[in-house]
């Protein structure tokens, strides 16, 4: 605990719990959320729209759902949606940028100029354009959002294998023979494998709030499942006479971004990174 | 010379970034969706009525016929007509690029305004509580859902105080009783043009709102690259000279130092443009205001393909002269840029 302090500061190791509390929220969403049957998606029209109280902690939603047990459910499809696209972007972005970078004349000519138009959309906008497309759905949006995500890895792998390539193991691997794919997959990817691996978890943040607009905007996870920008946008109805059912998922997702952003920013301060834009 | 060369080859890349985006485009909107045909044909369309619609579309002819088609009608700004309302969609977008353009300007001047003094207040109080407090601000800024913070300002600004103006671009009563004659499509431009002072104060709070949502991000980053800008210039040898000269401590920060750490400002104008017009699409539904944004969510509920696609062409053309724009400038202040 106290290396941990020393190395994130106080900021990022209360950022760094915040975000393993809601892995085990999500883990565990069955065993902790209320109504467990609510957040499933069961109505519970009886007690609807009523306010936070001793029953319902943090109110209830149009369908009368406990807003807290629909929030613990929520984590799940957010987290596994940040991750997901994450996974995705890595799985395109990673070859791209291995291939480029190792290869480099004009294979990397052609990889990078194709990986710029994707960088020259508006992100959220050719997210929405893929989504619409696609048709609404959780593996939908996915795809959606890392259609605009995975340039930013080939960019940081490609910038990584550039370093690699000049180094003598490298080089005393290519004199004795060893096949090119050989070289990459067992020399150079793992030594690309830390700055990518931690780039690539701070990225879940910025990854499920962009989940979090495309599912706001009607494109994510379909009802009943409970999903957190699904929620801020039902609740739009009801705003601001019945607050709760907007506010309690918004600052949800602001809570959870905000430990992402400053878990992200105490990791730069120990190392000097640069951050990057996202919608 | 080297400049001149540099110049070139970005004018050439946008170029090419251009083809690519519009075959992007055209893949997603025409070869992705299950039946452009059957959208287009309309409500429970018959048989026959996809059929003419499939000849209509020309969907029968090969790919690459149709990409040269649909190409060739975007680069003469012949976007075709909406499935849904049937209208010219380049008439549509007469009407709401301005409002969107008008947005993204207005909420650009906004980041720049708030982001560069609170920068250059936390690089001189470096590591003191302002300096803590601006970097927290700067962090939660990037954190916070855009469609969120919209709603929290709506209820502050509109619900309890009352001062400002819940939604839209103009009063009912201006817009319906007394419309200005459009020109330019820039409400605040046209009511000067018309001398209407007080359609240009109306016009101005309606803008407040929806500009600081999407000022909030650029903002963010802005202080934070005008801070680290502001720092290493304060160390420099002409900044210690000041100071031994007894100037003060203002005219030293935004006299002497600024005017060097200004190179940030022109990134934050390009990513805060970029930002503000792609922010719009939930921005502009939130605040009900009557721009692109709002046009391309009506036509994702209703499938409307033309209009989506006609719309992330235009953004995307919008965004990418921005940044050629911004790269050339840079160039042109920095000449180093060029060489790297």
């Amino acid at each position: 605990m106290k290396k941990l302090v020393q190395r994130l500061g106080w900021p990022g190791t209360v950022a760094l719990i915040i975000i393993l509390v809601f892995v085990l929220v999500a883990l565990l969403a069955p065993w902790i959320a209320p109504y467990p049957l609510q957040g499933a998606g069961g109505p519970n029209v009886a007690a609807k729209l009523s306010p936070p109280s001793a029953d319902y902690w943090l109110g209830t939603d149009h369908l009368g759902r406990d807003i807290l047990s629909r929030i613990v459910y929520g984590t799940r499809v957010s987290l596994t949606n940040g991750m997901l696209i994450v996974a995705f972007s890595l799985l395109i972005g990673l070859p791209i940028g291995l291939a480029a970078g190792y290869f480099g004349g004009w294979i990397d000519e052609a990889l990078m100029r194709g990986t710029d138009v994707f960088l020259a959309f508006p992100a959220l906008l050719l997210a929405v354009l893929m989504a619409a497309a696609l048709g609404p759905g959780f593996l939908n949006s996915v795809i959606a959002v890392a259609v605009t995500w995975w340039p930013w890895y080939a960019r940081l792998a490609r910038a990584e294998v550039l370093v690699l390539r000049g180094q003598p193991y490298v080089e005393a691997a290519q004199l004795s023979g060893v096949s090119h794919w050989r070289i990459i997959l067992r020399h150079i990817l793992p030594a690309t494998g830390r700055p990518l691996t931690v780039q690539a978890a701070l990225d879940v943040g910025p990854a499920l709030l962009t989940a979090a607009a495309l599912s706001f905007l009607g494109l994510g996870v379909l009802p009943p499942t409970a999903d957190w920008g699904q929620m801020v946008d039902a609740g739009r109805k009801f705003f601001p006479a019945r607050w709760w059912y907007s506010a309690m998922p918004g600052l949800t997702i602001f809570a959870i971004a905000l430990a992402f952003s400053v878990l992200g920013d105490a990791l730069r301060d120990r190392k000097g990174g640069t951050g990057r834009a996202s919608a | 010379m080297e400049l001149l060369r540099y110049i070139l080859r970005r004018t050439f890349l946008s170029a090419f970034v251009l083809v690519g985006v519009t075959f992007l485009v055209f893949v997603v909107a025409q070869v992705v969706p299950s039946d452009p045909a059957a959208l287009y044909a309309g409500p429970r369309p018959t048989a026959e009525q996809i059929e003419k619609a499939r000849q209509e579309l020309n969907l029968d002819a090969p790919l690459p016929a149709r990409f040269a088609t649909f190409a060739g009608a975007m680069a003469s700004a012949d976007f075709g007509i909406s499935y849904k309302s049937r209208r010219l969609i380049a008439e549509d977008l007469r009407a709401y690029l301005p409002a969107t353009l008008e947005l993204a300007i207005f909420s650009t001047g906004l980041a720049l305004l708030i982001g560069i003094p609170f920068g250059v207040i936390a690089a001189a109080r470096q590591g003191g509580w302002a300096d803590r407090l601006c970097s927290f601000g700067s962090i939660a800024a990037v954190a916070m859902p855009t469609f969120f913070l919209a709603m929290i300002l709506q209820l502050i600004f509109a619900q309890w105080l009352g001062i400002l103006p819940l939604s839209g671009r103009l009063s009912r009563e201006i817009a319906i009783s007394a419309p200005l004659p459009m020109v330019t499509g820039f409400n605040l431009i046209d009511a000067l043009i018309a001398g209407r002072l007080e359609a240009f104060g109306d016009a101005l709070t309606h803008l407040i709102l929806p500009a600081l949502t999407l000022a909030s991000y650029p903002a963010g980053v802005a202080m934070r690259l005008t801070r680290s800008a502001m720092i290493e210039i304060l160390e420099r040898r002409h900044i210690v000279a000041a100071r031994a000269l007894g100037l003060s401590e203002p005219r030293i920060l935004f006299g002497h130092a600024l005017p060097n750490a200004m190179g940030p400002a022109l990134t934050v104008i390009g990513l805060s443009f970029a930002y503000a017009l792609t922010g719009a699409v939930l921005i502009e539904i939130i605040f009900a205001w009557p721009g692109l944004g709002r046009y391309v969510s009506e036509a994702i509920l209703a499938k409307d393909f033309p209009v989506i696609a006609a719309v992330t062409m235009v953004v995307t053309i919008c965004y990418v002269v921005m940044n050629l724009l911004i790269d050339i400038t840079q160039a042109l202040v920095d000449p180093r840029v060029a060489l790297s």
